[in-house]
């Protein structure tokens, strides 16, 4: 590596344009961390200071060709404190190149130690496992690797150290990088890259060395100087959670935060959350002059064109790209605390500036970090990992930590300790059926019971009808569509409000996993009977032709939807005249191509408690009588 | 696309000054611990911008051991002055009084009266429950280590053991009455880092740092400034004019110089990448006692 001198001037501007990488390390006791790290930052700082003329003039330094230092000796190493019983914790170690700055999260590799490792590794870019070609891919370079990768590190070397005592083979390098890369594949990690060295030796960690010609990727420090990170920020959706409300008199009212993600312009249309409220951007304040736009990590400040009330932990977004604003979430939770976690507590929670209280609903399972398999477990101890139901007392506003780790991330506090207690990361998905069935409060517990915030008789005073279900039973090819589609027009057109739950969008959609068997059809009518419920809960009046072919079948959906408002009617076709109507299913059945069509090769049963039984050619007056009935049963109009 | 990228020093920064928010935001009475050093004058300026254009929202500190150099107490209240801040200058008068000093007294007694129990006991009088700290990882061990937002019990202590994890940019503010926070904001910050900052944002430091010829007195093997009568008169005579400057600012007494030519940022920053001496080996604290830095951060000091 040849760098140009410079003189004073030049070095300090040339310095200050460089960028920041921030990095983690990993390894086994006696991996080689110490050692590595420490010729890391002992031999990019000689080439550092290379670049300055004046060194060279005084060169008082002591050459490093050939020498071998104990690098390790250069960190007050993690083994020194463990022998001195001084705590093992994270410690954080500076080095700079005329590229990059870079600060290295040192933490200790067993899995007592799995929180150190994952309190260091939350803000790293970049991960550095290292491998000891002796020992090849070991439990502990998987549970690393796998912690790497539920932080979201986007990056990893695969450092694999002491090639010297392999005696540089290149067989040894490729059997572990395969081992490590049938192991990895599992995982979700964009960027893995495998760098075989000696820490001790220093082949390949700053310069290459000629004892592994084989190789031809770079050197570590290479790799570290290059590797390409700023693009690994969120720079699509704005997440602006407002961190401090600035109102140094009446006239100024400035919303100040980090950009947690996107980018924010002059003039964008924002809306508030969770107010809802819209305004564009005035101005972005900063110190040294308004800007045009701001971007993740910077701290700005901004203000608004319009009054609009804003706190601490509201956010501000574009109206286009809402985050989830929810109060329940799942997520993966890392135990941090010495007490064993106790479902009962509730904690304080601290999201994107947002303080409120949470309470852990259900633990779904707990991943073993060795092996990755899952278990069930009552309670999480120091160090367990996992997947976890959690509430809030108030919605939060967030994203999956996949898509954005600013808004995906959480620390929860015990309330009388008031240590950190657990952080997690909040999961993509949010299974609905899979959601817990405890309640946290008084609210849920009303939902949960049916009880709508909205009461009954406000809807009927709305909308001037009860939302009650029409429906219509029948062979197929009797005409119940046509009657249902003429039977909405009408009703629409004189005012009422009404949702026709047309068969085949169902089929096509909600339904389109199911067939024709007779279990996929009752299937497809428990959805439909789902469907018309919540609608007429709102207080809407819902129309369903189905041929519903038993009794067994109408009284299941009638219970769905509550006997007292379902209103069965009958479209009383004789099978010839459906036939005649709509013949194609009917020859289906008759080639043998198809099974299960009621009236053909299934038994229909007529029903024998139909509030009206029509007959299919007389669509004017059938329409006329289910008007009549409806306005006598004061479905509509209600008064 | 890459317009969308920070250096270092503007990401450093955005990462500072979103501590400095947080901290006022969360914490009822912060205070801004303000040593005159450089690492304060670089801190003090980030706090500006943090509220800009507001003022800052909480006072500085001063902690006066009362025998800072005169060149510091001048700055100070010259900046003071000038910038409108809301300072605060506490010392322990108790200790003054009884006219404890680092020639009559030794450092070690000095340093616990004059600035660790005087730091106490201006916390405790206006009943702080943050303290920003300008204390950098790079500068010593067992501040590689320390928490951005470090835990103090009702006795200002520190607990390396139990610390709270801290991850990502969420930084846990819960405290009981009596306890406290401190808050390193420019916790990841290098030396080279702060005079980059310090020569792109023209910010004044106290001039003590540049190089200048002085009276010093080479007092077993430090160069100590003459700064004024309290030093004694048979040292006094020994003084001799050099052209020295001071790495780090503290008591003078107790803070040796350096011989230098460096009178610019450039220089000082060229002398120091060719100088391996830590920074702190000037302090004479260090050498004093046994106890390490992480005994004493045990015990209040920072
Ligand atoms: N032969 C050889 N020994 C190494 C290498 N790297 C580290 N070591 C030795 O392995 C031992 C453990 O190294 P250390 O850096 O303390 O490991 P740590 O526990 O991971 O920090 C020391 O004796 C080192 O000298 C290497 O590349 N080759
Ligand atoms: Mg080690």
């Amino acid at each position: 590596m040849t760098t140009k001198k410079l003189n004073i001037q030049e070095f300090l501007d040339q310095d200050q344009k460089k960028d920041l990488l921030r990095l983690l390390t990993a390894g086994s006791v006696d991996d080689g961390k110490s050692t590595l790290i420490g010729r890391l930052m002992a031999d990019s700082k000689m080439l550092y200071e290379d670049q300055l003329e004046a060194l060279h003039r005084d060169s008082k330094r002591i050459g490093h060709a050939g020498e071998e230092i104990d690098y390790a000796l250069l960190l007050d190493g993690l083994k020194a404190e463990r022998e001195q019983g001084i705590t093992i914790d994270v410690a954080y170690r500076y080095f700079s190149t005329a590229k990059r700055k870079f600060i290295i999260a040192d933490t200790p590799g067993h899995e007592q130690y799995t929180r150190n490792m994952i309190t260091g590794g939350s803000t790293a870019n970049l991960a550095i496992i290292l491998i000891d070609a002796r020992h090849g891919v070991i439990t502990q370079t998987k549970r690393h690797t796998y912690l790497a990768n539920l932080l979201g590190i986007k990056h990893i070397v695969v450092a694999i150290n002491k090639m010297d005592l392999a005696d540089y083979k290149q067989e040894r390098f490729e059997e572990i990088k395969a081992d490590y890369k049938a192991f990895v594949t599992q995982l979700d990690i964009p960027d893995v890259n495998f760098i075989p060295l000696s820490a001790l030796k220093g082949d390949n960690v700053v310069e290459k060395g000629d004892n592994m010609d084989w190789y031809h990727g770079p050197c570590l420090l290479e790799f570290l100087e290059n590797v390409h990170v700023s693009s690994d920020r969120n720079f699509d959706d704005l997440r602006f959670p407002v961190q401090y409300v600035l109102r140094p008199d009446i006239k100024f009212r400035g919303f100040s935060t980090s950009v947690a993600s996107g980018i924010i312009k002059k003039g964008d249309e924002v809306m508030v959350l969770p107010s809802m409220k819209k305004s564009k951007v005035e101005k972005i304040v900063t110190y040294e002059g308004e800007l045009d736009y701001a971007f993740p990590p910077q701290s700005v400040t901004v203000t608004l064109e319009d009054e609009i009330d804003i706190s601490r932990g509201d956010m501000l977004v574009h109206p286009d790209n809402l985050p989830r604003v929810e109060r329940q979430f799942e997520a993966m939770l890392v135990w941090m605390d010495e007490t064993d976690m106790n479902l009962s507590t509730q904690f304080y929670i601290k999201q994107a500036n947002n303080n409120t209280k949470a309470r852990i609903d259900e633990i779904k399972y707990k991943v073993d970090v060795n092996t990755l398999e899952k278990s069930n477990i009552e309670k999480f101890k120091l160090n367990e990992i996992g997947r976890v139901v959690i509430t809030t007392t108030k919605p939060l506003f967030f994203d999956p930590y996949k898509k954005n780790k600013q808004t995906g991330s959480f620390i929860l506090i015990d309330p009388v300790t008031h240590n950190t207690c657990a952080v997690g990361m909040i999961i993509d998905k949010l299974g609905s059926n899979s959601l817990p069935s405890r309640i946290t409060d008084v609210d849920k517990a009303k939902i949960a019971k049916g009880e709508p915030l909205v009461k009954a008789e406000e809807y009927i005073q709305k909308y001037n009808q009860k939302g009650e279900t029409i429906w219509i039973t029948g062979l197929h090819g009797s005409g119940k569509n046509e009657l249902a589609f003429s039977l909405e027009k009408k009703l629409f057109d004189n005012g009422a409000t009404v949702v026709l739950i047309d068969g085949s969008s169902v089929r096509s959609g909600l339904s389109r996993e199911l067939d024709f068997s007779p279990a996929d059809r009752a299937e497809n009518l428990r959805r439909v009977a789902h469907i018309c419920k919540m609608l007429n809960d709102q207080g809407i009046i819902t129309i369903a032709s189905y041929i519903s072919r038993n009794e067994s079948l109408r009284e299941q959906v009638a219970e769905i939807i509550g006997k007292d408002r379902f209103h069965m009617f009958y479209m009383d076709a004789d099978l010839d005249y459906c036939k005649n109507n709509k013949p194609e299913l009917y020859k289906l059945v008759e080639e043998g191509k198809t099974t299960g069509l009621p009236g053909a090769d299934l038994e229909y049963e007529a029903p024998t408690n139909a509030k009206l039984v029509f007959k299919p050619e007389q669509n004017e007056e059938n329409l006329d009588a289910i008007l009549d009935y409806l306005a006598q049963n004061k479905v509509f109009p209600n008064h | 696309m890459d317009n969308y990228s920070l250096t270092n020093l503007r990401e450093l920064e955005a990462e500072a000054i979103h501590i400095i928010r947080e901290v006022a935001a969360e914490f009822e009475n912060p205070v801004m611990l303000y040593s005159i050093g450089k690492d304060s004058s670089v801190m003090v300026r980030l706090a500006e911008k943090a509220f800009y254009p507001g003022k800052v929202p909480f006072p500085l500190m001063h902690i006066d051991s009362k025998w800072k150099f005169q060149e510091m107490i001048d700055f100070r209240d010259t900046y003071a002055k000038e910038k409108g801040w809301d300072l605060i200058v506490h010392h322990n008068k108790e200790g003054f009084e009884s006219g404890v000093g680092p020639f009559t007294h030794g450092s070690k007694v000095h340093t616990d009266i004059m600035k660790t129990q005087a730091l106490l006991g201006g916390l405790n009088k206006y009943k702080f429950d943050a303290a920003f700290g300008g204390a950098r990882r790079d500068e010593e061990k067992s501040r590689a280590k320390e928490r951005i937002f470090s835990f103090r019990d009702k006795f200002h202590q520190w607990d390396p053991k139990n610390q709270r994890p801290e991850l990502w940019n969420i930084y846990n503010s819960r405290v009981q009455k009596g306890e406290s926070i401190r808050v390193f904001p420019i916790s990841n910050w290098t030396e080279l880092d702060i005079w980059q900052y310090i020569r792109l944002e023209n910010i004044p430091i106290v001039p003590l740092y540049y190089a200048k010829e002085r009276p010093v007195v080479n007092m077993d093997g430090s160069l100590i400034l003459v700064d004024d009568e309290r030093m004694p008169k048979e040292l006094r005579d020994k003084a001799e004019m050099r052209k020295v400057r001071f790495r780090t600012l503290g008591c003078y007494p107790l803070t040796g110089a350096i011989e230098s030519e460096a009178d610019t940022i450039e220089k000082i920053v060229e002398e120091m990448m060719t100088v391996t001496v830590s920074e702190r080996t000037t302090r004479v604290i260090d050498f004093d006692q046994e106890a390490s830095m992480e005994q004493k951060k045990r015990e209040g000091y920072f």
